[in-house]
This record gives structure tokens, sequence and C-alpha cells, in this order.
């Protein structure tokens, strides 16, 4: 009989320690969705079932404004940073391997190495120095700062889609006369979509849910629905921190789902 | 007449550490009008060939043309050539009638052109019901036949086929050998065909290079490749070849003669080089069973497999070599031979080869 290779699942304790770890990981969570249904004032205390905070946060103007915000920059921030992972994608899969393509990868993944607290303080000090030269204060900072982050997010699974696509089927399309562009238009792009979509989705998410890089560009009046309930922490504390915080993990659920549906998709 | 293809000293040096040698120093010339097939083992360089002649690789040195225009240095899209894949290739977000009409489309040819082109090749291939099919919808043989058609709707004045029906069934391998040989007549497009097939290629070409190691071997039509073998590696890459040992004794004119191991001396006609120590092939159905006084060569009878159409006899010529004959069955044909007999074997002087090494 051969035996069975290492099997860590069989491991005394293993069980445990799973369950321990998945109970620190979604307990927090399942009891701010439920406390966010509290009747009362208190996110400690529960006193029955109500919708209240969320209408109470739907009612807020300036949830409301951050809100719109929010999915203004991460909008743009996804469309954006999409469109320049798809050219740099197609850079390093497509062409020949050239010299200092690791240093390539290096830079485009930089946003995912560099703590996002010296990337903040350096886009501050930066858009500082051209917000006196211009005199602009509107949110193009913000888009810029998102777009730059999220690149290494969109860019990863486009380029997993395209590392995955047949290269014969564009051969065969430039052999039928299809100029590199057309090969590119008919050929490449169609079937690059899923890749797309997931990679702009992924952006998405992660520019929603940005607060560090945020907290430091934003001028005033800039914010966002995560600094906006970092702002509301420092003073009063009450379940409609909860709702919108459950309202945010729907949407992001919803869009970690859709993601993953896409990036299954295969010829 | 100017040639479909006319390579000079065409090489391919595909870069690595260490750098590899694809093909080396080629000279091919392709008529017009003819199904020409590159036969070889994997690896043998057929493959590159192909791919410098569709444009998908540049040649490292040497010139290629075309009806006697510069090719070498022309895109895959500027070629009037077109490719079956291997794999087919066929897009897989178009349906099967978007498939073939993909090349007329890239080409600017107007819509009501493309859609009788398309019929008309659909008809060609009997796939006229599966227009509006996607190409994941149909099987492996049909997926064959619309790669051919879209290869052949834009009327490329070459056709490459990249070993396409090396995925296919035996039946349906055989049918579309005779259906492939008979859309190269029809169409008079040049077929160039590359397959590690020895059957297949003298089936269905009017001539066949051999190749090995990143060069040709021999180029001829099937006859010649299989009854002339130029050298050892091609007599024993086509068809089963017994290989013999034999000494230049004379020269008569075309004639040469030869001495045997067994002592015996037969004539057979030679390249003129051929001299002292040389390899003959003989191949198995060229060879008779003979009594061991009238044999050429005798030796002892080891094995008698029956192959349903023929019999196979494996004789041991007692010098560490085994000899194989053939020989056609027939209901009436006796069990002449029994295996641990002494037995002759004999050969007509044009069945005995001698090979370049």
């Amino acid at each position: 009989m051969a035996k069975r290779a290492f099997d860590i699942r069989r491991q005394t304790g293993f069980t445990g320690i799973a369950i321990a770890c998945f109970l620190m990981l979604y307990m927090p969570i399942i009891l701010l969705v439920v406390y966010s249904f509290n009747a009362g004032t208190s996110i400690a205390i529960w006193e029955g079932f109500s919708w209240r905070w969320y209408a109470s946060a739907w009612e807020n103007d300036l949830v409301q404004e951050a809100t719109i915000r929010s999915l203004i920059i991460a909008f743009w921030a996804s469309a954006l940073s999409t469109s320049v992972a798809v050219l740099a994608a197609l850079a390093t899969t497509r062409t020949r391997s050239f010299k200092g393509q690791t240093a390539v990868f290096a830079v485009i993944h930089q946003p995912l190495m560099v703590p996002e607290i010296v990337t903040a303080v350096a886009l501050l000090i930066f858009f500082a120095m051209i917000k006196v030269a211009t005199g602009y204060n509107g949110l193009a900072y913000l888009i810029i700062a998102h777009s730059a982050f999220c690149i290494p997010f969109a860019y990863l699974p486009i380029r997993a889609r395209l590392q995955g696509m047949d290269l014969t089927l564009e051969q065969a399309a430039a052999d039928l006369y299809a100029t590199p562009f057309q090969v590119f238009r008919r050929v490449t792009l169609p079937q690059l979509w899923p890749g797309i979509l997931a990679g702009a989705m992924l952006a998405f998410v992660i520019s929603l849910d940005d607060v560090v890089i945020t907290e430091f560009v934003k001028s005033a009046g800039q914010d966002t629905l995560p600094t906006y309930m970092l702002g509301q922490l420092r003073r009063v504390v009450t379940p409609e921190i909860n709702a919108i915080s459950t309202a945010l993990l729907g949407i992001s659920v919803t869009m970690v789902i859709a993601y993953t549906l896409l990036s299954k998709v295969r010829n | 007449m100017t040639k479909a293809i006319k390579a000079q000293s065409l090489r391919k040096v595909y870069n690595g550490n260490p750098p590899v040698e694809a093909l080396g120093s080629v000279d091919i010339e392709i008529e017009d009008n003819e199904f020409f097939t590159l036969l070889g083992p994997s690896g043998c360089g057929k493959t590159t060939l192909l791919r410098l002649i569709a444009g998908f690789e540049h040649p490292t040195s040497g010139r290629l043309e075309m009806f006697g225009e510069p090719l070498q240095d022309l895109p895959p899209y500027k070629r009037q050539i077109n490719t079956v894949f291997q794999n087919y290739a066929l897009f897989p977000h178009m349906t099967v009638a978007e498939n073939i009409g993909f090349g007329m489309e890239m080409l600017g040819k107007p819509k009501s052109e493309i859609k009788a082109t398309v019929d008309e090749m659909m008809d060609l291939v009997q796939m006229s019901e599966m227009a509006d099919r996607q190409t994941s919808q149909i099987s492996g043989g049909q997926q064959q036949r619309v790669a051919l058609a879209r290869a052949l709707a834009p009327r490329p004045r070459i056709l490459l086929l990249d070993e396409p029906l090396s995925a296919l069934d035996f039946k349906l391998r055989k049918s579309m050998q005779l259906e492939l040989k008979r859309l190269q007549t029809e169409t008079g497009i040049t077929f160039i065909f590359v397959t590690h097939d020895q059957e297949e290629a003298l089936t269905m070409s009017d001539r066949i290079a051999v190749m090995s190691n990143g060069a040709i071997r021999q180029i001829g039509g099937p006859r010649d490749i299989y009854d002339h073998p130029a050298d050892r590696f091609v007599a024993d890459f086509i068809g089963d070849t017994n290989f013999l040992d034999a000494d230049v004794v004379g020269k008569d004119g075309d004639l040469t003669a030869l001495r045997l191991t067994s002592g015996k001396t037969i004539t057979a006609s030679a390249h003129d080089d051929a001299t002292g120590r040389v390899t003959l092939a003989v191949r198995p159905e060229h060879a008779q069973l003979a009594t061991s006084d009238e044999g050429l060569l005798t030796g002892q009878l080891r094995e008698v497999v029956y192959f349903g159409t023929d019999t196979h006899l494996h004789v041991d010529l007692g010098d560490g070599t085994t000899f194989v004959l053939r020989q056609q069955n027939s209901p009436d044909m006796p069990a002449n031979a029994t295996a641990g007999s002494t037995v002759g074997i004999t050969f007509p002087p044009a069945a005995a080869q001698v090979l370049r090494d």
C-alpha cells in the first residue's frame, strides 16, 4: 500500500486552528452586520431589529455626497488604471523579451510593495507643489492617485488572460491578411474582455475602499465614504456606521463574486 | 517558368543558450500547382521551413522567393499565402461562416462577394448546414474542414498545411487525404504539406522532400523516394528496409558489381563514387524465399508472423543481422516455410539500392 502524502488536514489541532482563524476573521464582520439592524443607538447593546440606521444613512447629506464622490473617483480610477494596465499587459506578453523586463515588472507591481503611507506622504508633498503652481483643487488629484495604486490590481488578471490565450489565433489572423491593429481589434480584444472586466472591477473595489492615500491627498470638503466614516468615528459612534459598512461590504462582495466568475470564463 | 517557392541557402537559428540551428542552409524549389510535402521526424526543421514561408519567423540568412518576388521581408499579412494550422486555430468568438469570411473581410472585399465565396467554400468542404454554428459546437473533423475552407477562401497562391490530419482518427484521416488531393487538383493552388507520416506523404504528394536535422536529404516523387532512397536515413525513415553490407568489386557502365557477405556477386546500379564497403537497401516485399542453394543469402528462418494481408518472415543471416521478407498472402498458398529451417533469400538486381551514408 502506498502511503498518502503528508496531509495537513489530518494533523492534531488542525480543525481547531482553522475554526479559530475563521472566527477571528468573520466574527467581527458578522457582529458589525448584525448591529447595523439595531433599533437602539448603541453599537454594543442589542435593542431589537430595525431599518432605522439604513434610513438615517440614506437621508444623511454628507453620506450621500461622500458616496457619490467615492463612486466618481472609483469609476475614473478604474477606467484609467485598466486602460494603462491593458497596454502594460500587451507590452509585457506580446513583445519579444527585452532588457530590463524584470525591472519593468517590479515598477508595475510597485504599489503592492511600497508601504501605502510612503506613497501617501509623497503624493501629499508632490500635489501640494502642483496645487500652489496651478491653483487647481479639484477631484483630479484623488483620481490620479487612485489610478496609480489600482494599476497592478487591474494588470494582474489582464496579463493572466493574455498569457492563457492561444498565440496561434493571432498568427492565423495575420496569416489571413489582418494588419497588427486589426489582429488586436478583431481577435485579441474580443477574447481579452473577461480579463479587462475582471481587472476593472478589482480596481473599482480597491479604489472604493482606500483610506490612507485618500486621507493624505484630499482637499477640504473632499471626503470619500471611507474617510467620512473615519471622521465620524472620532465623534459619536452610532449603528449608522455599521449600516454604511454593511452596504459597502455588499457592493464589494458582489464585485468579488463577479470577478471570480469572470476570471473563470475560458474558451 | 518561375517557381512558386524558391529558397536559397535558407538558414534559421533560434536564439538561446546554446543557439539552436533549426534549419541549416536549405535550397529548395517548389513548382506552381504542385502538391509538395515536407516529410521528416519531429525536430527535423520542416515546421520551421513552413513558418518561414508563412512569415511567422524571419530567416537568419538566405533568400526566399515566391513566384520570383523576394518574400523574406514581407509580413505575413502581405503574403498571398494561407495556412491550415495543426490545431486549426479557429476564432472561438466567431461563427463558422465568420471564420471562413475573415480573410476576405481583411482584404476589404465587398460583402456580397464575401458571402458568395463563403457559401461556395462551405459547399466545397460540405459544411453548408453549419454556417451559424459556433466553432466549439462542431466536431474535430468539421473544425478541420472549416480551417481548410477559411484558408482557401481568399484564394491564396500557396496553401500551407501543418500536419492538419494528425488529430483525426484513422478512417477520417484516410478520407481527408483523398479529399485534400482532390481539392489541390481542383483549385490548382500550390499545396505545401508538412507531415511526419510517411504513408500520408506517399499517397498524396507530387513530390516529397525528406528532411532531418535541419537539412533536406532527398527530393523526389513518391516512387523515387521509396524505390531509390538516396541515403540510409531516407531508406530507414520511409517504409521498412533491410540493410546489407557489400563490397564494390567492379564497374561496367551504369552497373556496379557487388559482393555480398555470403560471397555471391550481384550487379546493381549505384552512385558514381561508390567504392569499397557500401550499404545496400532491399525492401522486404522485393525479396523472395528460395532454396538455400539458389539464394543470394542463406540463413535460418526464425519467425513467421502472420499479418492478414501478408506474412513477415524473419531470417537470421548468421552474422548478427536479421533479414525480413514480406510475402503477400493468398488462400491457395501453402505454408511453405516453417520456423527453424534453413532457407535462401533472393531478390532482383533492381531491388538492391546502394546508399550514400
